[in-house]
């Protein structure tokens, strides 16, 4: 059946809504002039001005140390727990508790983590950034790796037992593989997540020095700053490749389990 | 060998399994029969340690099994789903009981490359799980139970997922690799056939008990039970009272033959059953309302308590008029009172005669038509004839019966539909038991 073209008009519009913003922040890092909002020219200029300037090199490292700590610990922590809801419980409320974080507005988890900091005493830095992070990526990597393993069949797990092996070399060898694809996605998701998270980074960070986006902040409350462009086209390129990277492999995994049945 | 003693396991208000006591021996391939939600996988699945029994015991070689981690029991599953590890390879998927079980790696691939041969996959042993046929994929989880060589191996209804032709080979295939590796085989099913084809001794689970542990040949022939009589193979049932020497009293059929296979007491509640290939068919040729064109005087004996209930004036007479004594008619009249055979207002009918009688039975004025020197037996009309397997099966309508009495014929049927046939089959044939079960 041949649809009307007049019906894509709405849809390649969204589009353009969606991404003209990030196609014009883009264009306008490669911008010879000065201003933010005149393309005067393509130049690499501004690339070269974020090198050097040490403000925005110490935020990105900061961020980087956030963004792989917490992924780590919100994969690990997240693949057990998802596992745990799936096994070992039929709650619908433990269910819902563990995936609340991810839902909770930032700032709401941002304020009880500084208040929760501060109350054990806890010094702020980034180790509490990462703490931070790490709690609401869990619940995300908990969320993917929880879809997968309700769709996974017990049955294998039952036979690696029956085969001899003891519960803990049955997850090793047969649920963790089973479960890679999944906890890949999370992974990936979490590092995503971190990378720009600006709310709970600022409440937890405390003195020191801060990451990426509260750089970047800063320094857009004195003008927008070209720089800033280009910073922004590389986070986005970064963001980009983590996404598509995640789903590739979670399509990859789900067509794995599909040639199972 | 095995020793299963009073286990009873329920799941809320489902009773699954009610104080099932079984005993397998050594060597032995035996079936677990039932229909769906019987209990059977329960059971399989507290044998495999999966499941644990609200009470019981289980006993192999007389060591307590129900004590043992389920990787710590001498005894393997075969899956249903056949379980196969899909990230693995199928020597891999083979290797790993052995690998659990810290064996040198020389011993791992000698006993991996034995038992690829023995299901002949060993040109497969690389591939992945998904790359197999639903019969490789069989056999693949057959021998990656079977390398590990369990005391005791147990198959979720192994042949299930299997198409028709498949089938054959791979029961035949399990029957041979029970002879070569003398491994004790517990199979559960739902498949009758299955179990049948594949098992030395079954028993037939219903609603959480055993209802009968036999070999095949006297499950089919001596079912012991309703359920048996009615699950396993088509069955013909007819319910009635028992009369003092193995026939069953009905109230629409007379009396029917049959052996007891315990003892009945007169007048208990009893159930004939009769199997449809031992049922004898013969054309009743039909004869025209209101003649009575059968020849008298036949040779003969006259029929007993063959009538219709009194007052069905809509009955046709010809449906009315069974002459129901199947086996020795000789012993007359006297030996089955009215009270016993439960018919009210019963009227005698000679079957030779052919004649309607002068009784309730011809009320409506239609003559009984007979089929001629058809002395024993229920009649019918037959509703559908099916060829199949070399076997043509008949439904036969009989008066009284709400379900249509099955017979098979060795080869084509002559008998068409619509046809009137007389039914009839020798005593020895007909297995009398208790009702209430």
């Amino acid at each position: 059946m041949r649809r009307p073209r007049l019906l894509y008009v709405p849809f390649w519009a969204t589009f353009v809504f969606l991404y003209l913003p990030i196609v014009v922040l883009v264009a306008m890092s490669f911008n010879a002039g000065e201003s933010a909002y005149t393309f005067e020219g393509f130049s690499l200029k501004w690339y070269g001005a974020l090198v050097e300037d040490e403000q925005v090199m110490t935020g990105l490292v900061n961020t980087l140390i956030v963004a792989v700590g917490s992924t780590v610990l919100a994969t690990v922590l997240g693949t057990l727990l998802a596992v745990g809801l799936a096994r070992y419980t039929r709650s619908k409320l433990l269910d819902a508790l563990a995936l609340m974080p991810a839902v909770l507005p930032d700032l709401v988890i941002a304020i009880g983590l500084l208040l929760f900091f501060v109350m054990v005493k806890q010094t702020l830095g980034l180790h509490s950034v990462i703490l931070s992070h790490a709690l609401f990526s869990m619940a995300f990597v908990a969320a993917v790796v929880r879809t997968r393993l309700t769709g996974a069949d017990t049955s294998l797990e039952e036979a690696s037992r029956d085969l001899g092996a003891g519960p803990l070399a049955t997850f090793l060898r047969i649920t963790l593989p089973q479960l890679t694809p999944g906890i890949v996605a999370g992974a990936l998701l979490a590092f995503t997540l971190s990378l720009d998270e600006f709310v709970i980074a600022f409440f937890t960070i405390g003195a020191a020095d801060p990451t990426l986006p509260i750089v970047i902040y800063s320094m857009i409350r004195f003008g927008v700053d070209p720089k800033i462009n280009a910073l922004a086209a590389i986070l986005l390129l970064v963001s980009f490749t983590a996404v598509i990277a995640g789903q590739r492999l979670t399509r990859i995994g789900e067509r794995g389990s599909r040639a199972q049945d | 060998m095995l020793r299963i003693d009073g286990v009873s396991r329920s799941f809320g208000d489902v009773t699954a399994l009610d104080r099932v006591s079984l005993e397998i021996e050594q060597g032995e391939f035996f079936a677990l029969l039932g229909p769906s939600g019987c209990g059977k996988t329960t059971l399989l699945r507290i044998l495999a340690g999966f499941e644990t029994p609200d009470s019981g015991t289980a006993t192999l070689d007389g060591a307590d099994l129900l004590a043992l981690a389920p990787n710590r029991r001498p005894i393997n599953l075969m899956f249903q789903s056949y379980a196969l590890f899909p990230h693995l390879s199928v020597a891999k998927n083979i290797a790993y009981g052995l690998e659990r079980e810290r064996l040198p790696r020389a011993e791992v691939k000698e006993r991996v490359g034995e038992v690829l041969e023995t299901v002949g996959l060993t040109a497969h042993a690389s591939r992945r799980p998904q790359q197999l046929s639903g019969g490789q994929r069989q056999r693949v989880a057959l021998a990656r139970a079977i390398v590990k060589r369990p005391r005791l191996l147990l198959l979720d209804e192994p042949l299930s997922a299997l198409d028709k032709k498949v089938r054959a080979d791979m029961q035949l295939e399990l029957k041979r690799l029970q002879n070569e590796v003398g491994i004790t085989f517990v199979v559960v099913t739902h498949d009758q056939e299955e179990a049948m084809s594949l098992a030395d001794r079954i028993a037939v689970f219903d609603s959480g008990r055993v209802r009968q542990v036999d070999r095949p040949v006297e499950l089919y022939e001596r079912p012991r039970s309703r359920f048996v009589a009615d699950f396993v193979g088509a069955n013909n049932l007819f319910d009635g009272t028992a009369d003092a020497d193995g026939g069953l009293v009905t109230g629409s059929f007379g009396t029917l033959r049959g052996t007891a296979v315990e003892e009945l007491d007169k007048g208990a509640a009893a159930l004939l059953a009769v199997r449809p290939e031992k049922i004898a068919l013969r054309e009743a040729a039909a004869t025209p309302d209101g003649e009575a064109t059968v020849p008298e005087g036949e040779e003969t004996p006259p029929s007993e308590a063959a009538t219709a209930p009194s007052g069905e004036a809509t009955m046709p007479a010809e449906d009315a008029v069974v002459p129901a004594e199947t086996g020795a008619a000789q012993d007359a009249e006297a030996t089955v009172p009215a009270e016993d055979a439960g018919v009210p207002a019963e009227t005698s009918v000679s079957a030779e005669t052919g004649a309607a009688p002068d009784g309730d039975a011809a009320v409506d004025g239609e003559a009984a038509q007979d089929g001629e020197a058809v002395p024993d037996g229920l009649r019918g009309t037959v509703l559908d004839v099916s060829f199949y397997g070399g076997v043509s099966h008949l439904s036969v309508e009989v008066a009284g019966r709400e379900q249509p009495v099955l017979v098979a014929v060795q080869g084509a049927s002559t008998v068409t539909t619509g046809a009137r046939v007389a039914l009839s089959w020798d005593e020895r044939d007909a297995v009398l038991l208790r009702a209430a079960q």
